[in-house]
């Protein structure tokens, strides 16, 4: 090697997020232990949090008094009748607007209206209107999810490749054939991962509206435990809810796999 | 339905008379006449922005010209289902359907039936030697095998007049070769009527019995060259052709740097 001769030294590299199997599972693992540590050995008072083995205990007990699903089971009904309403009229009002030119005109200023006003502040007209029991808390939910998956099928009709759609119409396609196999299609990623936002929008929307008047439901069950100051039970019925977040997410990244194969 | 398939169908010429068109303020194209006789694949060449896939769109009608009129004479032939077929520069195939699914949609919407659909895909897949990849999605192929998918669709409508939106510029230097011989092989076995938009001087008078020369913005027709070489004898370095490009060369020349050095009107 001739005298001076450097190795050129190596800056690539990095920025190019990895996915690293496990590391989520291991913060969660070392959080729960760190609390489980600190609260046995009183460095956090059981005031501050509960104790984790605590939280599972009651969680065991839950389960096995038959008492879990008698509070699931409403929850899940309303989020799920809520969700589908306000989903499938979303989809539907989104399609229009990205399709015709005064609708889109004439909703999106209503839609950029509507989206920032939290919902739960409509709850009591939603009583006055739908009635105290399960009707005002399917709407309110439906409201809540209604919009924000608007602003995402919208969205992703705009961002459907356009020389797609003239690749259609010069082959002679008529209308219906280019929204329904050019367009639908081609946004519906753009909707599916708008889907997400929606119903976790959906979880909060429930809780809130069981907090207001339910006696069975995951929201009636923490605002239960909250005000007797209950720590493990309050926690257990958080537990629950984030149990449903990752369980919709799951769903929503099985359908993603299942219906849009062909991005790889 | 049956089709003919093979030469020769019965002819459908173009004429454009003294077309005009303008985006906004800006006239694109001005008082373009050209004919275009059945059979014959006439090439359209000139520096960027000159209007050419502006012409070409509005040849097949998915443009309006502002002024003059384009017409179609003659009726297409029996068992044409699009007379007027687009091979687009970026392909345009459906990311979520496979080869066969992107062909068959040209179809879908005239009726024709499972077989016959089947029969019509299996034909032109081994005109465009793709067989092997029917059920290939668009995600796992070359750019040259795409733009042979894209041809085939065009092929399965049977058209009257093939559009091609610089096909080729979107394929490296050895596939555009590889596919400028397919082209040629599929216009000797069937002598489909083409206009053919390239700034690629190279496929110009490879593939043009015509080429039509346009200036830049706002284009006109500067020259129409005749090529008398039969399309099966030119091949890459053909002593005439060369001269011919470096001809079209010096004819292009100034006109490509004034368009190069011009500001973007956006």
């Amino acid at each position: 090697m001739s005298e001076g001769a450097q190795k050129v030294p190596y800056r690539g590299g990095g920025f190019s997020p990895v996915a690293k199997r496990g590391a989520g599972f291991v913060v969660f693992v070392v959080l729960v232990a760190l609390a489980e540590w600190g609260t046995r050995t009183g460095w956090i008072t059981n005031l501050t949090l509960p104790r984790p083995s605590d939280v599972g205990a009651t969680l065991v007990e839950l389960w096995q008094s038959g008492l879990m699903w008698t509070h699931i089971m409403p929850s899940l009904t309303r989020l799920v009748v809520g969700s589908v309403m306000g989903i499938s009229a979303g989809i539907a009002v989104g399609v229009m607007i990205g399709l015709f030119s005064y609708v889109r005109a004439g909703l999106i200023p209503l839609v950029a209206a509507i989206f920032p006003i939290p919902k739960i502040a409509l709850l009591p007209l939603f009583v006055i209107w739908f009635g105290i029991d399960e009707g005002s808390k399917y709407a309110l939910i439906a409201l809540g999810t209604f919009t924000p998956t608007i602003v995402a099928t919208y969205g992703a009709v705009d961002n459907v490749d356009r020389t797609l759609v003239r690749m259609g119409q010069s082959f002679g396609l008529s209308w219906a054939s280019i929204v329904r196999k050019i367009i639908l299609p081609g946004a519906l990623p753009g909707i599916l991962s708008g889907l997400r936002v929606s119903i976790a929008i959906g979880i909060i929307l429930l809780v809130a509206a069981e907090m207001l008047g339910a006696e069975y439901g995951i929201g009636a069950y923490i605002l239960q435990a909250g005000s007797l100051y209950d720590l493990e039970r309050l926690f257990a019925g958080v537990l629950i809810l984030s149990v449903f977040g990752v369980v919709t997410s799951w769903i929503i990244g099985q359908l993603e796999k299942r219906l849009l194969r062909w991005r790889n | 339905m049956g089709r003919a398939i093979g030469p020769p169908d019965l002819p459908m010429d173009l004429t454009l008379n003294n077309v005009s068109h303008r985006y906004s303020d800006m006239l694109v194209l001005d008082d373009i006449s050209l004919h275009i006789p059945a059979g014959e694949i006439l090439c359209v060449i000139g520096p960027s922005g000159c209007g050419k896939s502006t012409l070409l769109r509005l040849i097949g009608g998915l443009e309006q010209p502002e002024s003059g009129e384009i017409l179609q004479l003659g009726e297409p032939p029996e068992g044409c289902l699009n007379p007027l077929t687009f091979v687009f520069q970026d392909f345009a195939l459906l990311p979520w359907r496979t080869v066969r699914g992107n062909i068959s949609l040209a179809l879908e919407d005239h009726g024709l039936g499972r077989t016959e659909t089947n029969r019509i895909i299996d034909d032109v897949l081994a005109r465009t030697r793709l067989s092997d990849f029917g059920d290939a999605l668009p995600r796992q192929l070359s750019g040259g095998m795409k733009q042979r998918v894209a041809i085939a669709r065009a092929l399965a409508v049977n058209p009257a007049v093939m559009l091609l939106d610089e096909p080729l510029s979107a394929l490296d230097a050895q596939t555009r070769e590889l596919l400028m011989e397919d082209l040629v092989a599929l216009w000797e076995r069937q002598h489909f009527t083409g206009v053919y938009v390239t700034h690629n001087l190279a496929e110009a008078v490879r593939l043009g019995h015509r080429i039509a020369v346009l200036s830049r913005r706002p284009g006109r027709v500067r020259e129409l060259i005749e090529i008398d070489v039969p399309l099966k004898d030119r091949h890459m370095g053909h002593p005439k052709l060369e001269e011919l490009q470096t001809r079209l060369w010096e004819l292009m020349r100034e006109e490509a740097t004034a368009a190069d050095r011009e500001l973007q009107h956006v």
